[in-house]
């Protein structure tokens, strides 16, 4: 069980905003880097944001760049599971493959500050703030297989290659 | 059933009957790196146990976002590459070559193939009939490492072309036209398939242009067919081996179809913060602008720089507007000079960059005043891209982008440009 509070993000944050060009000379230096994490999004996160939260969004979550560093700074700063009504295709697959839980589901009822409770096995999603039960779509199976190891490295440390077997 | 485009390159790559919605493994046949994301890519290359490139697949790596590096964290971040593209005998291009999508457009891109690259505009291979992808550097270690990748087969939406574009309006402007109708989600885990009568009247430098851009509507490949115009480009590429025609099967089934009259088309401009926030150029007139860029893996091609160079010629810059152009790659900024172009821009006050990213990501060559309003034929506008979260971005066509550079105000470049 997840249990964290949310920081509330409206549609479209790219990952230009999630984690700035300008900071390009830090990718090397991944805890100076994570410091700027949503830092063009909100600057005020990263003071604010505590191990064990949630980043909620609207619609396109991470649109832009292939940049991985941005679900890393995010997982880096402490959030545990991002919650989105959508998310663009190449931050999702990287957040899968770094552990990071990322959860589709109508976020409109979320505020921010809300305290959240998160079941990943029972697909529950419990706003307590305001007394609210969501669920989230199920995540493609296998990616599903590489979040529950971990991350893509450990899947493959387990695996060896890719098991799109329906059993895997 | 027939196959998408989409179908057909990852049923040959994957070796299995690839359908839509449909998970594959599927060979690579180009995986390539660039300089803010290489570093990721070999450290999680080594963390994943791999002691060299699979031997499968052609990898190649760019030094084009940093290029030359304005800082010290950079330049050891190239060294790093550089020693290990040696060290394994990886194809390697060095400061100053150019973009890699450029590069790969240029010299490696063969129709049929998957190729997989750790930056989004990856997409811009689809333009010589490839299924192109971007991904994130831990994908892209495995897939050098296996020479393998998982894929999802996407639906494609056809959108079919008619017609031809008008003096005066480019192939940025018909894509920029599409993103706006569709939104930046409107394509999300699809292909765009582009086909239609008014395809042959697309040169691959446009078609490149139009790929690129098709990660901004949230697609996963930006596919065109491999046709007589591609045949071609091969050829005077010195790849005529590398032909392969390609094209989807008449009765594949498509998501969705959206029919563009190329005719109806107008010069368009993406304004601040989205790709999608599109209108006509004439709509924006009057909007002061400080920086034009004119170049990048967008419209960094010989052609694009010639419809600048043209609307320039014998011309200055209004003085507040700062003019930067990056030519995409060494080759073309080779020709360039050889046909006058940078004479042309030189004389016009413009500033030549080396051969790269430029200012597009923000990290260096051009980076935004707080208040200061960016016209440039890159392909993203969102908040604090060119480094300065206080700027403003719009994006155009090199025409547009010529043309505005001299009034100093958004302009329509049909204004300019003899019509009759």
């Amino acid at each position: 069980m997840l249990k964290g509070r949310a920081f509330k993000f409206g549609s479209g944050i790219s990952t230009d905003q999630i984690i700035p060009g300008r900071y390009a000379y830090l990718r090397s230096n991944l805890p100076e880097l994570s410091k700027h994490a949503m830092e063009d999004a909100d600057p005020d996160f990263i003071c604010r944001v505590k191990e064990g939260d949630f980043i909620v969004a609207g619609s396109n979550f991470g649109l832009g760049s292939s940049r991985e560093h941005a679900p890393l700074v995010i997982k880096m700063a402490g959030i545990r599971a991002i919650l989105a009504k959508s998310v663009a295709r190449i931050f999702f697959r990287n957040a899968i493959n770094l552990g990071l839980p990322v959860l589709l589901c109508d976020t409109d009822s979320i505020d921010d500050g809300d305290e959240l409770e998160i079941s990943l096995e029972s697909g529950i999603i419990r706003d307590v703030t305001n007394c609210r039960v969501i669920g989230f779509d199920k995540i493609p199976e296998i990616m599903l297989c590489i979040l529950n190891e971990g991350g893509l490295l450990p899947y493959l440390k387990k695996h060896g290659s890719f098991d799109i077997s329906s059993d895997s | 059933m027939g196959k998408t485009l989409a179908e057909k390159i990852l049923s040959m790559r994957s070796g299995s009957d690839a359908r839509s919605g449909e998970i594959v493994v599927t060979d690579v046949s180009l995986v390539f790196f660039q300089d803010t994301t290489g570093p990721l890519t070999l450290r999680q290359f080594r963390e994943a146990g791999f002691d060299k490139p699979a031997a499968s697949v052609r990898a190649a790596f760019f030094l084009d976002h940093a290029a030359p590096c304005p800082n010290r964290e950079l330049a050891d971040d190239h060294t790093f590459i550089r020693n290990f593209a040696f060290n394994n005998g990886c194809d390697f291009y060095d400061v100053g070559e150019g973009v890699c999508h450029q590069i790969v457009a240029e010299l490696l891109a063969r129709p049929g193939d998957v190729i997989l690259g750790t930056d989004s505009h990856t997409v811009t291979a689809g333009g010589m009939g490839a299924f192109a992808c971007g991904m994130g550097s831990t994908d892209g270690a495995i897939a050098l490492g296996l020479g393998k990748t998982w894929l999802r087969v996407p639906e494609s939406i056809r959108v079919l072309v008619s017609g031809s574009l008008p003096r005066g309006v480019y192939a940025k402007d018909l894509i920029l036209y599409l993103i706006g109708l569709i939104s930046a989600d409107g394509a999300t885990y699809k292909a765009l398939e582009f086909s239609g009568r008014g395809l042959p009247t697309i040169s691959i430098p446009e078609r490149l242009t139009i790929a690129n851009m098709s990660v901004e509507a949230g697609a996963k490949a930006g596919i065109f067919p491999s046709d007589e115009v591609t045949r071609v480009y091969l050829e005077t590429q010195g790849r005529g081996d590398d032909f392969m025609a390609l094209t989807p099967d008449p009765d594949a089934v498509y998501e969705d179809t959206i029919e563009i009259d190329m005719a109806s088309t107008v010069p368009m401009v993406a304004k601040p913060h989205s790709v999608d926030n599109t209108a006509p150029a004439a709509e924006l007139k009057g909007t002061a602008i400080e920086q034009v860029v004119i170049g990048t893996c967008t419209n960094g091609r010989l052609e694009d720089l010639a419809v600048a160079a043209h609307i320039l010629k014998g011309k200055r810059r209004n003085p507040g507007t700062r003019l930067l152009v990056v030519p995409a790659s060494r080759l073309i900024l080779q020709k360039a000079i050889d046909a006058g172009y940078v004479r042309t821009f030189i004389e016009a006050g413009g500033i030549i960059l080396p051969p790269g990213c430029g200012p597009c990501l923000g990290l260096h060559q051009g980076v935004l005043a707080s208040g200061e309003r960016c016209l440039s034929t890159a392909n993203r506008n969102f908040k604090g891209r060119m480094g300065n979260p206080e700027s403003y971005i719009y994006l155009g066509s090199p025409a547009t982008a010529a043309a505005t550079a001299l009034r100093g105000e958004i302009t329509d470049p049909r204004e300019l440009i003899d019509i009759t």
